[in-house]
């Protein structure tokens, strides 16, 4: 391939794919929950953009719509809710990781290695134009999981859950140019149901045990 | 090699000693206005130089000949890096003797100098300096290694003078990879240059300072050899940043058209990288010392996964 | 030998090795005199190795020789073969080890441990094995030299056999040498391949089928990987190289460990046809192991000569990532690759045997100046001791691998070889190889950090003990040795494109390709291995261009300004009573290192409380791998040994009942 073969819209949303892994090691390595949470909205923000190139370049309207409900649901929506809980449930802190941070991130290098060969045979048969987008997909949604993993803070594994359906929704675009829109709108009142849910456990999370670390969790177990 | 290519190699080199104090005092202005105070002339490095190279020299009675080589070696370390970068020119003659992995070297070579001078007088200031110092290089050199890595894997070359010819002047394609590279750079540099969120170039505070430690027993002409040599060291890692992701601008061939076009290009993209630097240093607290292998392990990564996303998303271009 | 005829190569270096072993044996006629073994003997084999290293030389640009003697076991001839390979490492043998024996001469003092003459004895006789393990071809000799060589080390590295801990160190160099040289022998008996020949050419002729293959290459690594300091197999290098007089540990670091890569080269290039790309991965992984467990460990060493022995197990590293590379490249079938791996890795080898055995030798000055091995015990010796300190100061600049130095060449050529493997074929490859390529670059930049730790801390500063101030500099004959070996380092650092042209004979037959062309091609000024476009480096350039903004800088401050400069104290920051014991220690210096790789280690501390009217700081730094892997080996020995124990019942009736009832079973079996 010649930079000629690969358009300038496929190049731009390589680069959307290069910041969206860019702003999934941020997540992976910070401590602070409020800029935890700017970094999911960026995320947001990046999937929103990328979505809307995609669209432009393939001219597929749904595209438009399921842009639009990315920007109002993960740039706008969510971060609002979770500014609000954090709000709400005076939690500040900073946040604590289990392992330490090059190690974390180190893990998530080789996770990255294993996404990408893993997205190599499958994206050789892919046809569209953005099919090398997928093992970077592939390695936000470890990534993000590795997050969920690390973190003992129920707030921070609620955003990595949140960053990990990110990583399939660019999958489900980039790979396939997006999926049904019925399945988006499904999946989108998901994710804010399973938010609103979550709140809810937040709040009785903190007054059974005086905290949002989830190592109390574990008094639960059956003896 | 004409003469011409080897008038401007020498010039590219005086550029960059002449320049080198001129951005300093640039970016402590634009540090001191975003701090709402007023600012010292733009010039003051350069009084700031020839003051201390008029004064005497006070030498401590455990030097030796090695603490008063350094300032030279620091400074002829700093030239040579301003001689093999492209600022003014991709074709110089003196360019094929150090590619992008001996110019990592010879930054090493630089810091261990000037590690073992902060060693030499004996105090326990200098030598926990020098500690500092070489905790930061470990991390940071082998950063920049990997920035320098993922940039000839693109130009499939190690030259400094190819890589910023087939960035600047091949067809337009966006670079991914670049981008990791960029930050991590970015990261390295801030470490290198002793700059805010590692380093604070402008305290003597015994707990927090690494350069100014190590350099504490420094003075007259050779404390201006170390100052200056640390303005050049800013203006190289800044003229690489700007040669690896902002090209555009270093001409290719020489002549007076192109050197007419390359200085105004050159001080344009160094006042607004000065002005960007002045800011990160304004907005970002200085971290702990023992953060600071964090923020540059952090950098490494990064860069190594600039590497890797060239793989899987640069792979044809 | 063919006198009167030309002499060949290997002729001349049969003899040179039998000269050692004269030269040793004479040292057994006046064993206490000290200026017959220091003054005549031991210079004697300093001029054997160089002309050694001259005919190593001679044989690099000479075809391949054989020569069967006559001696050993009847039906069992010695087989000798030179051929390029042999002859680079004769060259680096007879190089390092004509700077380490005339130092050595000088080194040797009386009433020190074991009497000179059998030093000299044991001395010539580890030379001797070691340029024959170079240059045997067959199993048979290859062992009997090996073993030789282990056992001379062996008496050497324990020669104050009074101290307890150099006892136990040298029980355990002897422990792990011979486990390895099980590995060994396996492997050559897997090599002959049933045939019973088992010399190099009847292995070279079979052929061998890929699990063989494999197995034979397995044993090999575990064998020479014991001898050469390969993780988990490294124990017994940090103690065994500082409990051994400094020309031995020289010797040993230097040159011993570069024989085990010899073999290892041996056996995969040249006994084996075939390699598989897998073994280069898994060598690669493990020598990266190695490099970067060595430069951690290294870095919180206190004892001058541990910090060194640890920085060998990096360098054996990183000289095991170049060989992973090596055959990983020739696995996929890329030669020119292969080739660029294979140089880096050689060129590595030389540069180590020059800087390591020079830095070991500055220690034994230091050593004998100051009766301290103990980083906290020194300093400011450049003041007294500048010959040494200076010429330290060439090793340091190599062995952190900065331009110009020598270690600096070597590590460029890998580095450029990692920059390659964009073309190799498999997926996981690709991407792991810049990972390792990261962790080189770091293992690299670690060891500046060990290297300022290493010459600040003794060499800089003031010194941190009273009787520091009655050091004295080497004498002249250790002052020729260690300026020989600074001088082979400079060699190495700033022609590099001559010496790629010989190394280029070696690549040649082992791999069929080689870098001497395209590197002359870009001038003897200008290294550029594959194309100038590409990369290059000019270390001459480099150095020429230091050298004149340095002299310009100075000439122009002197005129411009002035050159006045008073003496003072140094600013006391304001508390007038700092004593030079307040300075860094080794242990501080490390803090830093042990506080990042924390996990590394496994520490204890004992920290004073705030009371304590003479507070104590106490810190012991061990490594996991001899808790985690040693001790429950040695455990379950003991545990084994006390299941058979019954059968030691003291009465020689009974021993003979044994040895009775084994014959009546193998009879019965063997019929």
């Amino acid at each position: 391939m010649t930079p000629a073969t690969v358009s300038i819209g496929a190049q731009f949303i390589n680069l959307l794919a290069a910041v969206l892994l860019l702003l999934s090691f941020a997540m992976l390595s910070q401590r602070r929950i409020l800029s935890l949470i700017d970094l999911f909205a960026m995320q947001g923000a990046v999937l929103f953009v990328s979505t809307l190139v995609v669209a432009f370049t393939t001219g597929q309207v749904h595209l438009y719509y399921s842009a639009t409900l990315t920007l109002v649901l993960k740039v706008l929506l969510l971060p609002w809710i979770l500014h609000r809980l954090i709000r709400r449930l005076n939690v500040k802190w900073d946040v604590e990781t289990l392992i330490n941070i090059p190690t974390t991130m180190l893990v998530g290098i080789v996770l990255v290695i294993f996404a990408f060969n893993l997205a190599l045979p499958i994206s050789e048969l892919a046809g569209t134009i953005t099919r090398s987008t997928l093992g970077i997909a592939l390695a936000t949604v470890m990534l993000s999981f590795l997050m969920m993993i690390t973190r003992r803070k129920a707030v921070p594994q609620v955003i990595g859950f949140l960053a990990m359906e990110n990583g399939l929704f660019f999958a489900a675009t980039s790979a396939t140019y997006g999926m049904p829109m019925v399945v988006e709108l499904g999946i989108a009142l998901d994710v804010l149901v399973g938010m609103i849910i979550l709140g809810v456990f937040f709040f009785q999370i903190r007054e059974q045990f005086d905290s949002l670390d989830i190592r109390h969790l574990e008094q639960l177990r059956e003896e | 090699m004409s003469a011409t290519t080897v008038i401007l190699q020498l010039l590219q080199v005086v550029v960059g000693l002449a320049l080198a104090p001129l951005l300093a005092g640039w970016v402590n202005q634009c540090r001191t206005w975003l701090q709402n105070k007023s600012a010292p002339p733009l010039w003051q490095p350069y009084r700031q130089l020839s003051k201390l190279f008029h004064k005497e020299v006070v030498l401590a009675h455990d030097a030796s000949p090695l603490f008063r080589a350094v300032p030279y070696i620091l400074v002829a370390c700093m030239a040579l890096a301003c001689a093999i970068i492209p600022t003014l020119s991709t074709d110089l003659p003196f360019a094929p003797a150090a590619d992008a992995i001996a110019l990592v070297g010879i930054f090493a070579l630089a810091r261990v100098f000037i590690a073992l001078a902060g060693m030499d007088i004996g105090t326990a200031f200098g030598s926990l300096g020098s500690r500092r110092e070489m905790l930061i290089g470990f991390l940071a050199e082998p950063a920049l290694l990997m920035v320098f890595f993922t940039a000839s894997l693109i130009s499939r070359s190690t030259s400094l003078a190819t890589i910023v010819e087939t960035l600047a002047h091949r067809e337009f394609a966006i670079y991914p990879s670049l981008a990791f590279a960029g930050v991590a750079f970015t990261m390295v540099s801030l470490a290198e240059n002793a700059r805010v969120p590692v380093d604070n170039p402008a305290t003597h505070l015994e707990l927090t300072m690494i350069h100014e430690a190590m350099i504490l027993e420094y003075s007259g002409r050779h404390l201006a050899l170390v100052e200056w040599s640390a303005a050049l060291k800013l203006y190289a890692y800044s003229c690489l940043g700007l040669a690896l992701f902002f090209p555009w601008g270093i001409p290719e061939g020489v002549g007076l058209a192109n050197f007419a076009v390359a200085v105004p290009a050159l001080l344009g993209k160094l006042a607004i990288g000065g002005f960007l630097l002045a800011l990160i240093e304004t907005l970002s607290a200085k971290m702990r010392i023992f953060r600071a292998p964090e923020f540059l392990g952090t950098a490494f990564l990064l860069a190594v996964l600039g590497m890797l996303v060239h793989f899987l998303l640069e792979k044809g271009i | 030998m063919t006198a009167g005829a030309a002499w060949l190569p290997i002729d001349a270096a049969v003899a040179l090795a039998a000269c050692w072993l004269v030269l040793g044996a004479a040292g057994l006629f006046a064993p206490r005199n000290l200026a017959y073994v220091g003054r005549l003997l031991f210079p004697l084999g300093a001029l054997v190795a160089l002309l050694l290293a001259a005919t190593g030389l001679a044989a690099l640009h000479a075809s391949p020789q054989v020569m069967v003697l006559a001696l050993g076991l009847p039906d069992l001839p010695f087989h000798l073969r030179v051929d390029s390979l042999s002859a680079l490492f004769l060259v680096l043998l007879g190089g390092a080890g004509a700077g380490i024996s005339i130092y050595a001469a000088g080194y040797f003092r009386p009433g020190e441990g074991t009497a000179p003459g059998l030093q000299c004895l044991q001395y010539h006789l580890f030379l001797a094995s070691m340029a024959f393990v170079m240059m045997a071809d067959d199993a048979y000799f290859f062992m009997v030299s090996w073993e030789t060589m282990a056992l001379s080390s062996f008496f050497l590295v324990t020669s104050d056999h009074r101290i307890p801990e150099i006892r136990r160190a040298g029980y355990l160099y002897l422990l792990i040498a011979h486990i390895g040289a099980i590995g060994i022998l396996l492997s050559f008996g897997v090599l002959q391949g049933g045939s019973g020949d088992y010399t190099f050419a009847g292995m070279r002729a079979q052929p061998h089928a890929g699990w063989w293959a494999s197995a034979a290459f397995g044993l090999a690594l575990f064998g020479f990987g014991a001898k050469a300091g390969l993780l988990p197999l490294h124990v017994w290098l940090p103690e065994a190289h500082p409990a051994a007089p400094s020309p031995v540990s020289a010797m040993m670091s230097g040159v011993m460990l570069k024989a085990s890569i010899y073999g290892l080269l041996r056996v995969t290039f040249d006994l084996l046809q075939t390699q598989l790309w897998w073994w280069g991965v898994i060598v690669l992984a493990l020598g990266l192991l190695t490099a970067l467990f060595g430069v951690i460990f290294s870095a919180v060493q206190t004892d001058m000569k541990r910090l060194l022995a640890y920085s060998s197990i990096e360098n054996i590293g990183l000289i095991l990532v170049a060989y992973g590379l090596a055959v990983t490249f020739r696995g996929f079938g890329m030669a020119a690759l292969a080739a660029l791996a294979l140089t880096a890795m050689l060129y590595h080898c030389l540069n180590h045997a020059a800087f390591k055995s020079l830095l070991f030798l500055c220690t034994g000055s230091v050593l004998h100046a100051t009766r301290s091995r103990s980083l906290g015990r020194l300093g400011g010796l450049i003041h007294r001791m500048p010959w040494v300190a200076w010429l330290a100061l060439v090793g340091v600049l190599a062995s952190a691998g900065l331009p110009p130095g020598n270690g600096f060449v070597s590590e460029w050529l890998l580095l450029q070889g990692f920059l390659f493997t964009p073309g190799l074929p498999h997926g996981y490859v690709n991407m792991l190889v810049p990972v390792a390529a990261a962790a080189v670059a770091m293992t690299a930049a670690l060891s500046g950090y060990v290297m300022v730790k290493f010459f600040g801390i003794v060499f800089l500063g003031r010194p941190r003990e009273e009787s520091l101030v009655q050091a004295h500099d080497a004498g002249t004959l250790e002052r020729i040795g260690l300026t020989w070996l600074a001088a082979l380092c400079l060699l190495l650092g700033l022609a590099p494109v001559a010496v790629i042209g010989e190394l280029d004979r070696v690549t040649r037959p082992l791999v069929g390709h080689g870098l001497g062309e395209a590197a002359r091609a870009g001038g003897w000024l200008l290294l550029a291995p594959i194309d100038a476009a590409r990369a290059s480096y000019s270390p001459l350039l480099v150095l020429a261009a230091i050298a004149a903004v340095f002299a310009l800088a100075v000439m122009a401050v002197h005129r411009l300004y002035h050159r006045r400069v008073r003496r003072a104290d140094p600013w006391d920051c304001g508390f007038p009573r700092q004593t030079a014991r307040m300075q860094d220690t080794a242990e501080g210096f490390g803090q830093p290192i042990r506080q990042v790789f924390e996990p590394f280690f496994r520490m204890e501390r004992e920290l004073p409380s705030p009371f304590d009217a003479t507070p104590r700081y106490r810190v012991t730094v061990a490594d996991h791998l001899w808790h985690w892997l040693y001790l429950p080996i040695a455990r379950a020995a003991e545990f084994g040994t006390r299941l058979v124990a019954f059968l030691q019942q003291g009465r020689i009736a009974v021993y003979l009942l044994y040895s009775f009832f084994t014959l009546l079973a193998l009879l019965f079996f063997i019929r």
